[in-house]
């Protein structure tokens, strides 16, 4: 009797064990916490953390545990980082990635364990086209599809031709490949830079300035995107050349570059003005929580991130072995994104709107985003078709 | 023709910039014997200085004065509080040492300005570009720095060679015991050349602040490029490391300016618009491998001590 009773309570105790393990729902974040684009990374962990305590910290009822890993903007490091996180902390999700080169190193680690990988931001052509995989989905845009968006613009506008100025990895290519597919006027020139170390911008100005070019087009994420910005003021060809951007002015770099913004259109797929309820409690709320600060679009798409991968874990209740239900659920888009409606096309990337952006003075008298007037409805990128799966 | 002007002074202003860092450098390295990798963090606080004290001050020249007295006065704290006691240590202890430096400045700098990077806005009769010969228009600011960059140049060399601090100093450097035992204070000599190289970082910082933004870290990737100007230079010699600058940004420059021009006459345009950038940021290196298999001590190498 009394061995009956110990054998019991160990049995049970065995099982609330095993049941603990599986209690949690683990979800890495790979990104940049260290060197000149930490903020960037700071900006996703905040919205990432934001969407969490709005879901009081559970998903499918149970808690949610976020490990973050910086990846130092080095591909090699993102990918150590995701095997990490894989195969020792054996996450159910892994999230983040900024830049396209670190997602496109670390993606092979992903696929093969079948682990759930959601690109909060980088959005290479790769990984649209021949790179899709049943277990990758994006929360962003493919590459293209900004600059693209860009490019039907300056059509709008009459611009007959164009000087593109861009880094010289995975992203950059897209972004200039991405003009080109859609700008209908001639292309004078085309400059790509030493990424991520040229910060110095001199020689390339100076062959745009000389180049004839009606207009310039630029892809710079993060800080180079200030100083680009402050080169090309002081080269005093701000007077001259009317400037483009995709990815250059965001509410991150906006503070440094000030003035030097003003007048400088861009796209993108979220402003921070967009007129839905999802998006009116995130902006507020952040600015709630982190005092003095301001969500960008990377935030905005990490924020989706979580919900995307909530609505997955609610759909199987919390039973992450359920693959197949996931990933169908996810396929579905069933969440209400900040950026209003969008759906996924059959590469996982979104289908969805993109706006004109300008830089304009809020209420409280700082310089902020504004949408102007949507560029491109319903969105799909240029890719999906190279994509095998179905 | 008026492009390859405009070019070659976008090539030098660069190289000039790179040259105050390297001076700063070869007093340090070249007659001191001593590794400072932390010398880029001094090219970061001459930045993260200007830009407070500008704000403070409201006056860009002001605030940059400043801003080198500070620098000045940060390098003699340095030199006081932690590198005197490693002049006697190995390489390996120093370049220890001074790593970890790297990372407590960049962590203090994140502590008191925060992660998000500042910006130093140029006065408007800075802003302005100038028409230097018909036809060219060149932004008065990098203008400017190659102005400074060659006046600190020109006096750095009359204090060095032709004074007697500047004798005292390289007589230090050959010989410390015996400049000691003629009743010079060697230790205070020492403090104040480290004093010198800190301000000569912190002013190449400062001139780069409104030109690129003030961040953390941003004195690790111009660094390498110092050091491979020393090395190109001949190790110790400030006329070596003078030429070595501005070939090194003249190629750095006109690499990337004509290079995927060059290259596009036999490569397709794509592939030689992406190939450029690679190639042109590795012909420095290319230079220095070869400047050490023909010429291992530099191509100016100071005098034989």
């Amino acid at each position: 009797m009394k061995k009956a009773f110990w054998l019991a309570g160990a049995a049970i105790l065995a099982l609330t064990q095993t049941a603990a393990a599986g209690d949690t729902i683990k979800i890495g974040f790979v990104s940049t916490f260290s060197g000149p684009t930490a903020v960037i990374g700071n900006d996703m962990r905040n919205s990432f953390e934001l969407a969490l305590d709005h879901l009081g910290r559970r998903m499918g009822g149970k808690p949610v545990e976020v490990i973050y890993e910086d990846d130092g903007q080095k591909p090699d490091v993102g990918k150590q980082k995701t095997e990490k996180l894989i195969q020792s902390d054996k996450v159910d999700f892994i999230a983040g990635y900024i830049w396209s080169n670190v997602l496109l190193a670390s993606l092979k680690t992903a696929v093969d364990s079948k682990t759930f990988l959601i690109s909060a931001n980088a959005g290479p052509s790769q990984l649209a086209g021949e790179l899709c995989s049943p277990y990758v989905f994006s929360t962003s845009w493919q590459n293209d599809q900004t600059p693209q968006a860009v490019g039907t613009y300056m059509n709008q506008k009459g611009v007959k031709s164009v000087f593109l100025i861009g880094p010289n990895y995975a992203a950059g290519k897209d972004m200039l490949a991405g003009v080109k597919s859609t700008f209908k006027g001639q292309v004078v020139g085309e400059e790509y830079t030493v990424w991520p170390s040229q910060l110095d911008f001199s020689a390339e100005l100076t062959k745009a300035k000389n180049s004839k070019a009606e207009s310039i087009f630029v892809f710079y994420p993060g800080a180079a995107g200030v100083q680009f910005l402050n080169q090309y003021a002081q080269a005093g060809i701000k007077g001259q050349i009317p400037l483009y951007t995709a990815f250059t002015i965001d509410e991150l770099s906006l503070p440094l570059q000030k003035d030097n913004a003003i007048g400088v259109p861009g796209a993108q797929q979220w402003v921070n003005d967009l007129p839905n309820a999802e998006n009116k409690k995130f902006v507020e709320d952040y600015r709630k929580k982190y005092t003095g600060l301001r969500p960008t679009f990377y935030g905005a798409q990490s924020y989706d991130a979580v919900n995307l991968i909530n609505s997955a874990v609610v759909a199987v209740k919390g039973d992450t072995s359920k693959k197949d239900e996931m990933k169908a659920e996810m396929e579905k888009a069933n969440f209400k994104s900040v950026r209003g409606p969008f759906k996924y096309g059959k590469n996982h990337i979104p289908i969805q709107n993109f706006y004109l952006q300008d830089v304009v003075k809020d209420a409280d008298g700082q310089l902020s985003l504004k949408t102007v007037a949507t560029i491109v409805k319903d969105d799909q990128d240029r890719f999906v078709d190279k994509c095998p799966m179905k | 023709m008026l492009v390859l002007v405009e070019q070659s002074l976008n090539g030098l202003q660069f190289g000039l910039l790179l040259f105050l860092l390297a001076a700063g450098l070869t007093l340090v390295f070249g007659i001191m014997d001593f590794v400072n990798l932390a010398h880029g963090s001094l090219y970061m606080m001459g930045a993260y200085f200007a830009a407070t004290f500008v704000a403070w001050t409201n006056s860009f020249v002001l605030g940059i004065l400043m801003a080198l007295g500070a620098t000045l006065l940060l390098g003699i704290l340095l030199e006081f509080v932690a590198l005197r006691h490693l002049y006697g240590r190995d390489h390996l202890d120093q370049v220890l040492a001074t790593f970890g430096l790297i990372l407590f400045f960049n962590d203090a700098v994140r502590l008191i300005w925060g992660p998000a990077g500042l910006s130093l806005p140029l006065p408007s009769w800075l802003t302005v570009p100038v028409q230097i010969v018909p036809g060219v228009f060149y932004p008065a600011y990098r203008l400017s720095i190659i102005v400074v960059a060659l006046a600190v140049a020109a006096m750095l060399y009359v204090v060095v060679m032709r004074t007697r601090i500047g004798m005292l100093i390289r007589a230090g450097a050959s010989n410390r015991e015996m400049i000691g035992a003629l009743g010079i204070n060697i230790k205070l000599l020492f403090t104040l050349v480290f004093g010198l190289g800190a301000a000569l970082a912190g002013l190449a910082g400062l001139m780069q602040a409104p030109i690129l933004t003030v961040q953390i870290g941003m004195g690790e990737n111009i660094l390498i490029l110092a050091f491979v100007i020393i090395v190109i230079g001949g190790i110790g010699s400030i006329r070596g490391a003078f030429l070595a600058a501005i070939f090194v940004g003249m190629i750095d420059t006109l690499g990337r300016a004509f290079l995927p021009d060059l290259l596009r006459t036999v490569l397709s345009s794509a592939a030689a618009s992406t190939a450029a950038p690679a190639l042109s940021s590795m012909l420095i290196y290319l230079l220095m491998a070869i400047v050490l298999v023909v010429r291992p001590e530099g191509l100016f190498p100071a005098a034989k001590r």
